[in-house]
């Protein structure tokens, strides 16, 4: 028992941290101490990421394997941790300006962060669920956090809507594959699927599989997203944007290989599906788009698209590319957020793209940073997002499924278009039309020159991530 | 000096970035500062790109001053030259310094111009040195970046349509072979291009979908990098890009893509495609001749009707690339020498030309053929360059020009007689279409009343073309230079081409028996 609560005393530990933040907060002065709470969650963050980084080693496993610890679960938890650091960091300025900025804010993020840490390291379907429930619960109240605002309650509004009907269809999937299997451990599923993969297990990995694809937002279980990325004050559909994915990425691709890992070819099929569905639609619902939030909506639509090819390899190098995917995709995504929260014009923050005129003229650093963000989203090299594209492409490519390929990268022209239309309007709009001003934010600022940087530099060697990303993945498929 | 591939391909990119972090301010001295750097960048790589030129042993088939290092997912960063490639660096090194000179008169963003220019230099000499294919892709995608960003910026009227087509076309294009580069790593096991040269990759007849693909996978390889370099050379009917992006690019802008963007195109055939899948492109060579023929007679006709001077050069350009991809795929050593000169040759032929409409353009702000006419009455000197340039784009013998058309013809007639005289006839039309504009631009009367007051090149306008005009005599009159250079090593590709198609042709005697 001590044994079990050692190895997932992170989690312990960051529950605690929400709950002690709550009661001090509600007890003292409440929203007086938003700012401080926001400050030390970050610090705790990057505390705990560095922790698990540095010393977790092997593979250990808890309450009878209900949860796992291995190097899988320590690269999501790793990238979960940073970018919500990120992000929340990001988000004061924007916060306290809008009058947003309550103590509840910190600690609902935190709460969704221990329910994606649990998601990452579930070895059983229990776990898996009441991680999922967790996040997801704390990320319908973030959504609504505008509580004035009608787009802002709708977006949670819609959310939980949805996010119910997933996770019922979730719940229904687990109890069937429950029903065929006679465990929920992920151990005993892989044994039962191999032998013996019955009509009701198929059906119960059919659903467990369209809960999935609505939480990574994979067409067609995408609908809430834009309305969500759109109506969610801007430093939370940042939110959603990152951290949320990674651990949605990360506990699809456990359920496939743990408790699927046997019967590749009955899932493959519908992961290709699901990975082409969202490359086109992303790439094609993106190009009409006139606000950023929407349109970062299908471009992270679109990105879930090439992080399933990956999946859909069924192969070690596929969740390793996967991984390296997500950990791109994170960072060009804080970048690219910084960037929108930096847009204001009188003081009032703008998402239309129109605005985003001539900006280069105005803001030349913060344009050319955005340029190098904006080319690296799209997979043009010689910007890291080529090669997170070059991975998932070989991965396909040796899983077998060179027409995935294929259609990938003709999905990333046409993507590329919306991408160079923001491009275009800041090097070549009209400049008589006024454009954006203000927006100087020294934090926002240094995100965005990092997150271009590294786009740039991280060409060399990948900081290492290729080679944790491939440890990773290893303990994970076997 | 182990590594002086590197430094020439990153000298312009490091003065790009000291220009980037130091320079500061858009006022005359800034300006000023912005252009003598990148000229002093862009000569002191040409300078140090002589060395390359001096050191580089012609006899020597294998590839040259080789770099190597690991990188990312067990690609590697490895440059190289062999005789193939080592003048087309050259190329690129010396027309560089010109482009910089002839955009003396910017003055909208010029910081960001040479920035723009000095990375595209970095980017178009690592398309010439890369020994991997994924370094290759990097340097011939990353390209598009800030050409887009030039035709984009300070472009013509109508740059927006131009420079959206330019990039959505040619990276259509490109990813195409990206995968077909996936597929070549996941066979091979390496991007090593050097091994891959000696790769053989599988070429039995296979059926997708219930076609049968002769050639097989060499087939399916071929077509995808066809894909990339047919819209990069350009190819018909996939050249539509080129004369949109030439009409709007700036002066320098249409100098850069005709004299060495387009032979990118031309260097991916001779470097991918006829070695690494010679049945792929023995299977194909037929369609491919006849692509050419009927570019070089279709474009020559279309350049007849033109209104724009930019644009018939450029439509010229297309035709001049088919007497290219024609000599290439004749698979003799007459075709690819003279493939190779005819690039090399093209290169200082057709920048000129631009630089030709440049001078004009500067001044009277206009491209309009009919604008123009008499301009020799004002413009001596200009219209001794300008009918130079004219005779050698016709391939008059005695420049460069001739001598490319006239391998090229002769190697092709060896393969394919009846393409050899379809293309010929577009030698007429060339004379046809480059005479006439020469006489409707430079001869007659001096009658309109705006060119009254033009006045003659000035000195740095001559010193740009001092070198070029020397280039093309000295290539006419002595075309051995060139020839010397890459002779053994086309020699070696040739060998290397029929070999494989006699072994394929061995193996599948053995099957069907």
């Amino acid at each position: 028992m001590a044994a079990d609560l050692i190895i997932i005393l992170p989690e312990i530990l960051l529950a605690a941290f929400a709950m002690l933040g709550l009661l001090g907060a509600v007890y003292t002065v409440k929203d007086g101490l938003a700012s401080a709470i926001l400050w030390a969650t970050a610090a705790v963050f990057i505390a705990l990421a560095a922790w698990i980084g540095v010393t977790g080693s092997g593979t250990n496993v808890a309450f009878d394997g209900m949860f796992v610890d291995d190097g899988f679960s320590r690269f999501a938890k790793v990238v979960i941790l940073l970018s919500a650091a990120s992000v929340l960091l990001m988000s004061e300025g924007y916060m306290r300006a809008k009058g947003l900025l309550r103590f509840e804010y910190p600690m609902l993020v935190v709460l969704s962060v221990v329910g994606m840490m649990m998601m990452v390291s579930a070895g059983d379907l229990m776990a898996l669920y009441m991680g999922l429930e967790l996040q997801s619960l704390a990320l319908y109240v973030v959504a609504s956090l505008r509580r004035d605002s009608v787009k802002s309650t709708e977006a949670g509004l819609k959310y939980f809507v949805l996010g119910a009907l997933s996770s019922g269809l979730l719940l229904y999937g687990a109890s069937l594959v429950y029903g065929s299997t006679g465990t929920t451990l992920f151990s005993g599923i892989v044994q039962v699927a191999q032998d013996d993969m019955s009509l009701g297990l198929l059906f119960g990995l059919v659903f467990l599989m369209s809960g999935f694809a609505f939480k990574v937002s994979a067409v067609p279980f995408h609908m809430w997203t834009p309305d969500v990325y759109e109506g969610s004050p801007t430093p939370v559909t940042a939110f959603f944007a990152t951290a949320p994915k990674v651990a949605a990425m990360g506990l699809f691709a456990r359920v496939m290989h743990d408790a699927f890992g046997g019967v590749v070819a009955d899932w493959q099929q519908i992961m290709a599906l699901l990975s082409v569905l969202s490359m086109f639609l992303g790439a094609f619902a993106a190009i009409g788009q006139s606000n950023i939030k929407r349109l970062m909506a299908f471009s992270s639509i679109a990105h879930m698209g090439y992080a399933l090819m990956g999946l859909a390899a069924g192969t070690v190098l596929g969740v390793q590319a996967m991984l390296i995917y997500m950990a791109i995709y994170v960072t060009m995504n804080v970048g690219t957020f910084a960037f929108i929260l930096m847009m204001e014009k009188d003081g009032q923050p703008v998402t239309e793209i129109a605005s985003l005129n001539m900006f280069s003229k105005s803001e030349s650093g913060k344009a050319l940073a955005m340029l190098v963000l904006l080319f690296s989203l799209a997979g043009v090299p010689p910007f890291l997002g080529f090669f997170g594209k070059l991975y998932v492409l070989r991965a396909a490519f040796e899983g077998g499924l060179a027409w995935l390929a294929v259609a990938g990268v003709i999905a990333s022209v046409i993507g590329a278009y919306y991408y160079l239309r923001i491009v275009f309007l800041m090097y070549f709009g009209d400049p008589s039309k006024e454009g954006l001003n203000g927006g100087k934010s020294p934090v926002l600022w240094t995100f965005l020159m990092a997150s271009a940087v590294i786009m740039v530099v991280g060409v060399v060697n990948m900081f290492g991530v290729e080679g944790m990303a491939a440890m990773a993945a290893a303990t994970l498929v076997n | 000096m182990d590594n002086l591939l590197s430094i020439v391909t990153f000298v312009p990119a490091l003065a790009a970035l000291i220009l980037g972090v130091f320079l500061r301010g858009e006022d005359a001295a800034a300006q000023r500062n912005a252009k003598w750097v990148a000229m002093f960048a862009t000569s002191a790589t040409f300078l140090v790109s002589l060395f390359i030129l001096f050191e580089f042993d012609p006899g020597n088939t294998g590839f040259q001053f080789v770099e190597e290092a690991e990188w990312l997912l067990g690609l590697q960063y490895k440059m190289g030259v062999d005789g193939i490639s080592v003048l087309f660096v050259m190329l690129t090194t010396f027309m560089m310094p010109l482009v910089i000179a002839a955009s003396w008169n910017v003055e909208t963003r010029v910081k960001e111009y040479m920035i723009a220019f000095l990375l595209l230099e970095t980017l178009m000499l690592g398309v010439f040195m890369a020994l991997d294919l994924v370094l290759f892709y990097l340097f011939f995608e990353a390209g598009l970046i800030p050409m887009f960003l030039i035709i984009g910026i300070w472009g013509g009227a109508n740059r927006i349509y131009a420079s959206f087509k330019f990039f959505l076309y040619t990276f259509l294009g490109s990813v195409l072979m990206l995968v077909a580069m996936v597929g070549m790593f996941a066979d091979a096991g390496t991007t090593d291009i050097e091994r891959l040269l000696t790769h053989n990759f599988a070429s039995e007849t296979f059926s997708v979908l219930g076609v049968q693909i002769i050639g097989g996978m060499q087939t399916m390889l071929f077509v995808a990098f066809f894909a990339s370099f047919a819209v990069k050379m350009p190819m018909w009917p996939v050249h539509t890009w080129l004369p949109d992006a030439h009409v709007q690019a700036p002066t320098a802008g249409s100098v850069v893509l005709a004299a060495i963007l387009l032979k990118m195109g031309g260097y991916g055939f001779l470097r991918f495609s006829i070695p690494m899948f010679p049945v792929g492109s023995e299977v194909l060579t037929p369609m491919v001749l006849w692509m050419s023929a009927i570019a070089i007679v279709y474009t020559s006709l279309v350049a007849l009707v033109q209104e724009d001077m930019k644009k018939l050069i450029a439509y010229s350009s297309v035709a001049h690339m088919g007497f290219v991809t024609m000599g290439i795929f004749a698979a003799n050593q007459q075709g690819i020498d003279g493939a190779i000169f005819q690039m090399l040759s093209h290169g200082f032929i057709s920048g000129a030309l631009f630089l030709c409409v440049g001078v004009i353009y500067d001044r009277m702000h206009t491209r309009d053929i009919d604008a123009y006419g008499g301009l020799v009455n004002r413009m001596p000197a200009y219209a001794l360059i300008f009918m130079l340039f004219t005779m050698a784009n016709v391939g008059l013998p005695g420049t460069s020009g001739f001598v490319g058309e006239f391998l090229t013809l002769m190697a092709v007639f060896q393969v394919n007689t009846w393409v050899a005289a379809v293309a010929t006839t577009g030698v007429i039309l060339s004379a046809g279409y480059a005479l006439w504009l020469y006489r409707r631009v430079v001869m007659g009367d001096l009658i309109k009343e705006s060119l009254k007051s033009i006045t003659d090149m000035s000195s740095r306008e001559r010193a740009i073309f001092a070198p070029l005009v020397v280039m093309t005599i000295l290539l006419g009159v002595y075309p051995a230079l060139i020839l010397d250079m890459i002779g053994p090593s086309v020699a070696a590709l040739v060998t290397q081409y029929d070999t494989a198609l006699a072994a394929a042709e061995a193996a599948t005697k053995l099957v069907s028996n």
